[in-house]
């Protein structure tokens, strides 16, 4: 049981401890996620809503603010608790609730142009991000309910408020039911 | 004893089968009323063609199939439409609608009901186009539409029709007594089928649990070898009584030595499975014009007098199914429609019979009650899950994967090659509910793609939308740009001067 | 007529829990009977503490953790660690030690994990690991076996037992009756330059086709294990790799030098290799999941237990080689999935 020895063998132990450690921390610095791929992972568990509530004009600006540090995981009410929990798995960090200062998350829901109101201005299909509203002037317009997100973007530009929001159909996994006669 | 073929893993169950299987096939007259459910087991309804009042014969069309899934329904007696509404059905979501048809005593024969016959020259694809009129679907347990399956065995090539007499299942033994009594039937269907299929060869395959039924339909075959294209077109196939023997992608390895690749069909592997009792439907089409009104059905069970094999219409109410077979006997615990590994439980007697019901199980506690007196404890990791199951899957690291709902880890482990044959449920020391777990992990598999593809394909509109935005701006642009360099050079343009 | 629903199966086979406990328990007699006929009634007090402490252990350790107790006491698996570890220790340990060991296999061992399922570590390995490191004198004191002549009888064998039982100082009165085992003793009479020949032939060490002592209780458990394969509660492929690994190294270590590597009859026929075997490396929780990968595992604790017992400091080497094969069957797991059906390898 020699003092001395039993000291320099603390002494190398610590040293190649904290050596180690100094580097470990370098590599971390030096070695940056690939930016772009990083972004592209963020947007993969985006919902594609593109409707805005998370302040940036789409799901993929999103993407790239929270790949940049900008904004925080928890603004997307569309995605709801399931994509926050997975992006705070992607970036490692720990899960938190949606804010609610961004919106609430909603049941799927579709838009749905009420016919006997509309009149035809075609003000409604410029904001839509996806493109799910046909129609032109003075013509009937509809919302392909297929292609709508329930993103509700076009709701405030419409002059007679002939929009409403409603639940969008279950997706059928196997099961096809007619209405019945 | 000589090692039949048969596939890798699987159990030999108790079969529960002589019961039904020691009294010839009962005969069910018409019932007063039949409940004919728009989807007859396939998972997809037909559309009405009658409405309510209006009156019917045997065999009139009152739904037609629009999705290639879906199959026709006529109705199997004479009489009126009282209801179309939603009743509560053998399927999933335990309510469809049903047409409701009250018998008026007649009798009466659709004038389209006439006998097929030039059927074996027909063309592969007129038969099959009159099969599906018929609304032939497989009577083995899923109902799927006969017609859709024959036309991609034909165009995937398949050389192999294998006609599934396995019956596997415990308590269900209607192929069983199809087989003892309409061999010849099963042999002129099943001949049909080939021909409908572009099939070079055929093989009928049978559990070596049921001789009686090996000895008939090797007779029947031998009687109608003149009518084969080839000498060895159809043949026998003898497999062992293990279950699942039955299940189509098992017993194709059985008898025909092929793997079906994991995410497709039989077909792609040259191979088509149909039922036999499909098989003996397909003839009687044949020989009477017949589309399918009626099935043969195990009726059986601790709770039922006197089990028995019933043909009956289709529609019937199971009340009627089960007071042909005696009534209940004392006090039944569960009414299952199917066998008792893969049977669907019903709320109640009034649910009308459908074509993909082979089987009323009318479960006491003797028979059911080590399911329900079962208390849940952790995972051992015993292993044996692994070492029943069919499809060469780890159930325990797939109930894990499942409780932590990691959807990549399901995949990788094969959530969507399970068949659902409930084996690993079954030996479970623990008693964990694994079937119904895997089944709840597929549907929110399934749910989760649907929203992920979805979402793909609003990405991608989001950006053809962004492009055609750009492309207009810089259009716009150009066409400005070009317009204001031309008002500010006009001396420099050869071609210029006053526009 | 309207039912109740439930979903399918609607029937399962009724293997339980409890019966798969109490079988491999049923099947650990024969083995017991032998250790008590050689070594005297040591095992059965051992027994009696390992298994009251086991199930205070664990009945403590679900009141801590707000779960019900009743139901996993009932399941027998905390009684199936009380047996194994009773039966790795000397007969011959305090009362104490006994229950600290078995306290730590079900709380350490067990329970920190999460309890029934969830312990990557074989439990009755983890208390005994604990004891022999931290107390190498009182778990290496082993009574001298019966079959050796001339030692003692067995009424002075059952004086024994209580008195180590009851923590008296065993040095006092009956040093010459105790001592190292079988293996021990090989290993040390290696190391002192005696060749194999003298050692097997010392008539104390080694009988007529194992370890003095050992030999019968190997067997017995042997015959327990065939009795739980038959039964289906053991497969073959954990034991069978098992005695692999350990015998085929000595097989070829004896075909080159018989002078100093024990050959595989004794290898077998000693120590804790059939209990391990059938026994403690097929505890299910902590083995490998597939065939193929408990192929490995077994291969891997036959071999490192050979190693150990060959070059290693101490003289049997089951423990930690199952220990160190439980860290191994993640990565075993990883690469031994079975094949699915219809994908390719």
């Amino acid at each position: 049981m020699n003092p001395v020895a039993i000291g320099i063998a603390l002494l190398v132990a610590v040293a190649l401890a904290m050596a180690l450690g100094v580097a470990l921390g370098w590599a971390a610095s030096r070695i940056e996620p690939d930016a772009d791929s990083l972004v592209e992972r963020i947007d993969a568990l985006l919902p594609q809503t593109q409707c805005g509530q998370c302040l940036y004009p789409g799901c993929r600006p999103y993407a790239a603010a929270i790949a940049s540090g900008e904004a925080d995981i928890d603004r997307c009410p569309p995605g709801g608790d399931s994509t926050l929990r997975a992006l705070a798995a992607l970036l490692d960090r720990a899960p938190r609730p949606l804010d609610p200062a961004f919106g609430a998350p909603k049941p799927a829901q579709v838009a749905w142009i009420v016919e006997e109101r509309c009149i035809g201005c075609a003000l409604c299909l410029p904001a839509c991000p996806v493109d799910a509203i046909v129609g032109a002037s003075r013509q009937m317009h509809t919302v392909i309910a297929a292609q709508c997100t329930g993103c509700e973007l076009c709701l405030p530009p419409c002059p007679v408020d002939c929009i409403e929001l409603r639940a969008a159909p279950a997706t059928s996994l196997r099961h096809h039911q007619p209405r019945a006669a | 004893m000589a090692a039949r073929p048969t596939f890798p893993a699987g159990l030999a169950l108790d079969a529960h089968k002589q019961q039904a299987c020691g009294t010839p096939i009962i005969e069910l007259s018409l019932p007063p009323q039949v409940t004919l459910a728009l989807d007859q087991g396939s998972g997809y309804s037909a559309e009405p063609v009658v409405t309510v009042g209006d009156s019917v014969a045997m065999g009139t069309l009152v739904a037609r199939a629009d999705h290639p899934f879906a199959s026709a329904l006529h109705s199997p007696l004479a009489g009126n439409v009282v209801a179309i509404e939603s009743r509560e059905a053998a399927v999933e979501g335990g309510r469809n609608v049903c047409i409701v048809i009250e018998n008026d005593g007649s009798g009466r024969i659709d004038d389209r009901v006439r006998p097929v016959a030039t059927a074996l020259s027909l063309s592969p694809e007129e038969l099959v186009h009159r099969l599906r009129d018929a609304g032939i679907a497989g009577l083995g347990g899923a109902g799927f539409p006969t017609a859709t399956k024959l036309n991609s065995a034909r165009a995937s090539g398949a050389q192999t029709l294998v006609l599934n007499g396995a019956e596997c299942e415990p308590w269900i033994c209607c192929d069983d007594a199809v087989m003892r009594s309409a061999a010849d039937d099963v042999v002129r269907g099943a001949l049909l089928l080939q021909r409908a299929a572009g099939a070079g060869r055929c093989l009928i395959a049978i559990e070596d649990d049921k001789p009686a039924a090996i000895a008939a339909v090797a007779g029947a075959i031998e009687r109608q070898r003149d009518a084969a294209q080839r000498d060895d077109a159809l043949t026998l196939a003898v497999i062992s009584a293990v279950y699942p023997q039955g299940a189509e992608r098992q017993l194709i390895t059985a008898v025909a030595g092929i793997e079906v690749p994991s995410g497709s069909l039989p077909a792609a592997a040259g191979v088509i499975c149909q039922n036999v009792a499909t098989a003996v439907a397909v003839a009687r089409w044949a020989a009477y014009g017949e589309p399918i009104l009626s099935r043969v059905v195990t009726v059986t069970g601790s709770g039922v007098e006197h089990p028995c094999n019933v043909r009956a219409p289709i529609g019937t109410p199971l009340s009627a199914l089960i007071a042909a077979a005696g009534g209940y006997r004392s006090t039944p615990l569960r009414l299952i429609a199917g066998g008792s590994m893969t049977g669907r439980a019903l709320p109640s007697d009034d649910v009308g019979l459908t074509k993909a019901m082979n089987c009323v199980l009318v479960a006491t506690p003797d028979d059911v009650g080590s399911r329900l007196g079962a208390v849940e404890m952790p995972c051992i990791r015993c292993g044996d899950c692994a070492n029943v199951c069919p499809a060469g899957l780890l159930p325990q690291q797939l109930h894990r994967a499942a409780l932590a709902d990691a959807h990549d880890a399901m995949h990788e482990l094969g959530m969507r090659d399970c068949i659902d044959c409930g084996l690993c449920d079954y030996v479970c020391p623990s008693q964990i509910p694994l079937a119904a777990r895997f089944r709840d992990a597929r549907r929110r598999l399934n749910a989760a793609e649907a929203t992920a593809q979805k979402a793909a394909h609003a990405r991608e509109r989001h950006e053809l939308r962004t492009r055609r935005l750009q492309e207009a701006a810089t259009a716009e642009q150009q066409a400005f740009e070009s317009v204001r360099n031309r008002a500010r050079q006009p001396d420099d343009d050869p071609a210029g001067g006053n526009r | 007529m309207r039912f109740d629903t439930s979903p399918a199966p609607h029937v399962i086979a009724g293997y339980t829990v409890p019966r798969v406990m109490f079988q491999v328990l049923f099947a650990l007699v024969p083995a017991g009977i032998a250790h008590v006929a050689l070594f005297g009634p040591g095992l059965l007090l051992q027994l009696s503490v390992a298994s009251v402490t086991a199930l205070l252990a664990e009945a403590a350790a679900l009141r801590w953790r707000g779960r019900d107790a009743a139901p996993a006491l009932r399941d027998g698996s905390v009684l199936v660690t009380a047996f194994l570890l009773a039966f790795s220790i000397p007969p011959l340990l305090p009362w104490w030690l006994g229950a600290l060991g078995t306290a730590l296999a079900v709380l350490l061992g067990k329970h920190v994990f999460g309890g029934l399922g969830q312990n990557p570590f074989n439990p009755a390995m983890v208390g005994y690991a604990i004891l022999l490191v931290s107390f190498p004198a009182e778990m290496t004191r082993w009574p001298m076996p019966l079959d050796v002549d001339g030692t003692h009888t067995w009424p002075e064998l059952a004086r024994m037992s209580f008195a180590g039982f009851y923590g008296a100082d065993l040095t006092a009165r009956w040093d010459g009756y105790t001592g190292a085992t079988a293996l021990d003793a090989i290993r040390n009479g290696l190391g002192m330059r005696y060749t194999l020949p003298e050692l097997l032939g010392r008539g104390d060490i080694a009988g007529t086709f194992g370890a003095r002592g050992f030999a019968w209780i190997n067997l017995a458990a042997l015959a327990g294990g065939l009795y739980l394969m038959t039964r289906r509660i053991v497969r073959w492929h954990i034991p069978l790799a098992v005695l692999g690994g350990l015998l085929v190294p000595s097989f070829i270590a004896h075909g080159l030098d018989s002078g100093i590597a024990l050959g595989p009859t004794m290898q077998a026929f000693s120590g804790a290799t059939m209990l391990s075997a059938f026994f403690i490396a097929t505890d299910p929780v902590s083995a490998a999941t597939s065939d193929r990968g408990r192929l490995w595992y077994g291969a891997g604790i036959g071999l490192i237990a050979w190693i150990i017992r060959t070059w290693g400091g101490y003289p049997d080497g089951f423990a930690f080689a199952v220990l160190l094969m439980n860290l191994a069957v993640p990565f075993i797991d990883r690469y031994t999935v079975p094949r699915i059906y219809g994908r390719r390898p």
